[in-house]
């Protein structure tokens, strides 16, 4: 069971939380340029980082915000969580 | 299910209070909508998880950052009226939620230990008590939890579709509590 701390409503255990996949995915800015190629790597392919990685969470059964949250992926440890307008803790990767 | 009742030393009961005014109130904390908001309900919207104010028949208790659900005894319709009137046209709503939700009454010497079998938060006093209220889960429920005095009393406001399956479960786990405890 992990112990995530949400940004609003402070520490809470994972099953109140729903896992939004991979954070920092800048939607592209003209995605009518884009090859079918660039498309799909925007669409599906995500970093698969053992170690450090900054992923989305919901707060589902508290507070219903998203919010990002830094969890090493080797040891399951949530290094820090924060709200979408900061920036990464520590810089991009 | 009207009521259920385990007595003994280690008492406790539930009861259903259906029916109460429920309002869901959203605007930006920080804005002046949120001023005339709190001057029409008579409290300050509390600006913290797990804290609520009182005013008369209302309470505003914290949902989210710019989220607040006001439980009343007063009418709906004229709650509801009254702060939509506050809100104006500036950004932020006002919805009568009366029918999202009941509420369930666990009152009794035993109703913190019923409660500790399903809920993961602390409800120690040293964490929790009379007028703290968070939204988490008992049993696989997830509900409104607010603590209503020090008998202790606690109202549970599931969403109706699952105050059924949330009453079967609390008075499967208030049973126990009918013979006196094993040493």
């Amino acid at each position: 069971m992990l112990l995530i701390t949400c940004p609003w409503c402070g520490p809470r255990n994972e099953t109140e939380y729903h896992y939004g996949g991979q954070a920092h995915v800048p939607h592209p800015e003209n995605p009518g340029e884009l090859t079918d190629e660039q498309w799909a790597a925007y669409v599906f392919y995500r970093d698969n980082p053992k170690g450090p990685f900054a992923e989305r969470w919901m707060h589902s059964i508290g507070c219903r915000r998203w919010f990002n949250v830094l969890r090493d992926t080797a040891t399951h440890e949530v290094l820090t969580s924060y709200r979408l307008d900061e920036p990464r803790p520590g810089g991009n990767r | 299910m009207r009521a259920a009742a385990v007595t003994g030393a280690r008492g406790v009961t539930l009861t259903e209070r259906p029916f109460l005014t429920m309002v869901n109130v959203r605007v930006d904390p920080a804005s002046e909508t949120a001023g005339r908001i709190e001057k029409t309900l008579g409290a300050r919207l509390p600006r913290e998880c797990g804290h609520t104010t009182a005013s008369g028949p209302h309470t505003a208790v914290w949902l989210g950052p710019d989220e607040w659900l006001v439980i009343s005894r007063a009418d709906g319709t004229a709650v509801t009226a009254e702060l939509r009137e506050a809100l104006g046209t500036d950004p932020g709503s006002v919805v009568d939620v009366s029918a999202n939700r009941t509420t369930l009454e666990l009152r009794g010497p035993s109703a913190r230990q019923v409660l500790e079998k399903g809920c993961p938060l602390d409800l120690h006093p040293r964490a929790f008590g009379p007028g703290r209220a968070v939204s988490t889960t008992v049993g696989p429920v997830g509900v409104l939890l607010r603590q209503i005095d020090d008998a202790p009393a606690y109202h549970l406001l599931p969403r109706s579709s699952f105050a059924d399956h949330l009453g079967r479960w609390l008075i499967d786990a208030m049973s126990e509590f009918r013979s006196a405890e094993v040493s």
